[in-house]
């Protein structure tokens, strides 16, 4: 048998669980599911690419790529800059949006207004871009072998690698840094949380900001294997949540896994029945999770 | 010119009253339940469908049609809308609240996908045509076929309204309410607030399955793309313009939206060069999007809010 | 006279505007003291130790610390300011180490302090040494519970406040509790508590106060209320006496 697909339902994984964590994060310490996630992963990419092009045609286009990856430098500082300004484009819908609801203390309705942006954002992207996809790059990447007859390319090898990183990053953070503990703190109980000391607002930021951190990661990861499209964060919003509550709300390793899980699987559907009903895996994870044990892997609370 | 104007008119209600009906489902789910879903396309294009399946002519390369009776078609869409709600709805509706986003959110995908690919029984991406209209007798002369619709439609607007209105102030709705403002009732009324939650899940998505056959028959063919996430998204704006919790203003609110929604794309139409209309199109939702969003912070009660006043206290602080 | 270390002036709070729960209450602690309060079931007694806390919304009054006005601080920086507080219940991040519980309380001091006071508050809860890297939810009651009292004294608070410290536990327990916070008041730590517990709280405090209805009913020595039957049976409730909530 030929398990080539389990490659690409690895990279996939990778990416759907980067995102997985930042609504995790984000739904553990806001208390709401966060419908524009999808926007800030799109919004990461375009960025990212406005900015690679920028920079490659400061240098004249001669910024070359590194090594056998199929991008060169910009693509990195690019993303890392875009990265940021993903962070600080939630921080800035908290404030315009979010805050406002959050005092009335109903999270259906910041569900609501969270779908409204991710409907807004998205469409705006639409009219800047057109709904015509975009690539990083248009080149084509020979394949090495990577054991068990599976062949993985230089470009799946680093972002396997990246993400394994960043998981590492994340899980050092969030044990060992004092933002780290305020946020499990927030996440498990805000009310004792603020009595301790911690202030809740700079919290949130924080998680806002971490979110659009790894939305970036998650949709420039997307871009670079497959192409870039307005609806692209969009189409990942089931993944993310079903990986997310399959891992358990608020567990980041649970979201990882998650992801990961979502990612085979769906690779898996693809060799069955085919492409065409891809998306529709992630609905009958999250079914059977929610039928099975509705607190996830790791969850702690339902 | 006139009578075109007044064709139009019609034409132009008898749209905005079917996205009105479903506005009206969905104010049973929102309104009176507090319960969010994200998942208006799926409903409305599985009772679309279904009636299109039932109601079509025999054709050769697809599954169906089976050439019923119109009224048996939007029947069997309600129910079996109803039906998929209350899958969904035993699942989601025992787990928090967000739960049941998400998940209406993923059964619309999944219908999309399946009226994409099924090919053998949706028509895949070619949708369904020929779906019989009603009065298709008076084609030929459009000012009366078009006014027979909108008595067919305002008549069914208002004996949706009516049932509505009489379930909502009687003793049902009463106890809906109760649930949705009053974490206590509903903790006395135990596993029967479950119940209740589901009894107005399943009726607001047959309301909605009802209105998208009513829709499809109207128009006469329908396609994938009349079911994306777009058309939730505008029923929300409906019901949150207009006012949640208050059928008047979930009618009113789809008058409004539908008539912006037109206006501005009729405009946009005239304005913008035809290789920009995509844009122009993506334009009018994130406007939509913002106007959704401020509503929400500014006035959420919208413009006609509830009558009752119960939750008055909560919703003002 | 000297200045009282926190100072409540006619303080009217509650959930809901035109619905005080605490209505017109003043108190002052003093630098150094334990000062109790008491009264029945529904009094207000834990709506005005969140109030002054800043969980509740003040309607009126002030409130001091030490001179400086706190009505409208916000909470978490009430713990930078010298003012501790233990809630009644789900006190401590369960699914969060001991060790863990104390270093986000410490988190609000300057860097270099933090590690020698989560020492000192091991010193100070040797029971709670043993365990540093247990989940706080698996820890007994009152382990619990001394981990809320250690949690709230990291920030080196000049005051601390305890809502029901005895609610829940056995009256073994409620002893071990009490001369724990005996101690710290040996360290020079003020204590305002609200207690249920009026026979114990009483045999503890220097001072108390007796809420009902949401005001000041009685207040005097602790030892002379402990004394006054009648007080007892009017507002304190016979059984209430014998120990636990």
């Amino acid at each position: 048998m030929n398990l080539q697909f389990l490659a690409d339902g690895v990279v996939m994984g990778a990416l759907i669980g980067l995102g997985a964590v930042g609504v995790t994060l984000s739904y553990s310490i806001l208390r709401f599911a966060n419908f524009a996630h999808g926007e800030f992963i799109a919004w990461g990419t375009y960025m990212t690419l406005v900015l690679t092009t920028a920079i490659s045609t400061l240098f004249g286009g001669h910024t070359g790529t590194i090594g056998p990856l199929s991008f060169g430098w910009p693509l990195l500082v690019a993303g890392v800059a875009a990265a940021a300004l993903t962070g600080g484009l939630a921080v800035a819908l908290d404030r315009l949006l979010f805050s406002k609801l959050r005092s009335k203390g109903n999270a259906i309705v910041m569900v609501m207004a969270s779908f409204g942006a991710s409907m807004a954002l998205r469409s705006l992207l639409e009219f800047i871009f057109t709904s015509r996809p975009a690539y990083f790059t248009r080149d084509i990447q020979m394949a090495v072998p990577a054991g068990l007859g599976i062949r993985l390319t230089p470009d799946q090898f680093f972002l396997i690698f990246l993400t394994m990183i960043i998981v590492v990053v994340m899980d050092r953070f969030l044990s060992l840094s004092a933002t780290g503990r305020a946020m499990r703190a927030v996440s498990e109980n805000p009310i004792l949380a603020r009595v301790a000391g911690v202030d809740v607002e700079r919290v949130i930021r924080a998680t806002w900001i971490i979110a659009g951190i790894l939305a970036t990661a998650s949709g420039v990861m997307l871009g670079v294997t497959v192409q870039i499209r307005p609806f692209m964060g969009f189409d990942l919003l089931l993944p993310l949540f079903a990986a997310a509550i399959l891992g358990g709300i608020g567990s980041m390793s649970g979201a990882m896994l998650g992801g990961l899980i979502v990612g085979v699987a769906e690779a898996v559907a693809v060799q069955i029945v085919g492409a065409d009903y891809r998306a529709a895996v992630a609905f009958l994870i999250l079914i059977a999770v929610l039928l099975v044990k509705p607190s996830g892997l790791f969850g702690v609370r339902e | 010119m006139i009578l075109d104007l007044i064709t139009y008119g019609a034409f132009f209600l008898v749209t905005a009253l079917s996205y009105g009906i479903i506005c009206l489902g969905l104010n049973v789910q929102w309104g009176q339940t507090g319960l969010f879903n994200v998942g208006v396309a799926g409903f409305v294009a599985i009772g679309a469908y279904t009636s299109a399946l039932l109601t079509t002519p025999d054709v050769v390369e697809r599954f169906g049609g089976f050439d019923l009776p119109i009224w048996i078609g939007w029947i069997s869409a309600a129910f079996v809308s109803g039906l998929a709600a209350a899958f969904i709805g035993v699942i989601t509706l025992r787990l928090r609240a967000d739960y049941l986003a998400i998940t209406t959110f993923g059964i619309a995908i999944t219908i999309q996908l399946v009226v994409l690919n099924a090919i053998t029984i949706t028509g895949g991406p070619f949708g369904i045509g020929f779906i019989p209209r009603p009065f298709s007798g008076l084609q030929e002369h459009p000012l009366l076929f078009n006014l027979a619709n909108l008595s067919l439609v305002c008549g069914i607007t208002g004996g949706v309204y009516y049932a509505l209105e009489r379930l909502i102030h009687g003793p049902w709705g009463r106890v809906l309410r109760a649930i949705r403002e009053d974490e206590a009732a509903a903790a006395s009324l135990g596993k029967n607030a479950k119940v209740f939650r589901l009894q107005a899940f399943v009726l607001g998505s047959a309301v909605m399955g009802f209105a998208g056959a009513i829709q499809a028959h109207f128009i006469g063919f329908i396609a994938p793309e009349n079911y994306l996430s777009a058309i939730t998204f505008q029923v929300w704006a409906m019901l949150i313009i207009g006012g949640s919790g208050n059928n008047r203003g979930a009618l009113l609110g789809a008058i409004l939206v539908w008539a912006l929604w037109s206006i501005t794309g009729a405009a946009l139409g005239l304005i913008v060069p035809a290789e920009y209309q995509a844009r122009a199109a993506a334009l009018q939702i994130v406007f939509i999007g913002i106007g959704l969003a401020a509503i929400l912070v500014v006035r959420p009660r919208g413009l006609l809010g509830e009558v009752t006043k119960v939750s008055r206290v909560l919703i003002d602080r | 006279m000297t200045r009282a270390l926190l100072d409540v002036d006619t303080l009217e709070a509650g959930y809901e505007p035109g619905a005080s729960i605490v209505r017109g209450v003043s108190l002052k602690v003093m630098a150094g003291e334990i000062v109790a309060v008491l009264g029945p079931n529904g009094a207000g007694k834990s709506t005005l130790i969140k109030a002054i806390a800043g969980l509740v919304s003040k309607f009126s009054g002030c409130v001091t610390l030490d001179g400086a006005d706190i009505t409208a601080a916000k909470v978490h920086e009430l713990a930078r300011r010298g003012l501790g507080f233990v809630p009644q219940t789900e006190n401590v991040f369960t699914l969060m180490s001991v060790a863990d519980n104390m270093r986000i309380a410490a988190d609000v001091l300057p860097k270099a302090s933090r590690s020698e006071q989560i020492d000192a508050m091991f010193e100070l809860f040797p029971d709670l040494a043993r365990q540093r890297q247990l989940a706080a939810g698996r820890l007994s009651g009152g382990q619990r519970q001394m981990l809320a009292v250690a949690r709230a004294l990291i920030a080196k608070p000049h005051i601390v406040m305890l809502d029901e410290a005895s609610a829940g536990l056995s009256p073994k327990l409620v002893g071990q509790v009490f001369s724990k916070l005996a101690e710290i008041r040996a360290i020079g730590i003020t204590i305002l508590m609200v207690e249920q517990n009026a026979k114990a709280a009483l045999a503890l405090a220097d001072r108390a106060l007796i809420l009902v209805e949401g005001a000041i009913a009685h207040e005097g020595p602790a030892k002379a209320i402990a004394a006054d039957r009648s007080i007892g049976r009017l507002y304190l409730g016979a059984r209430r006496s014998e120990g636990g909530a």
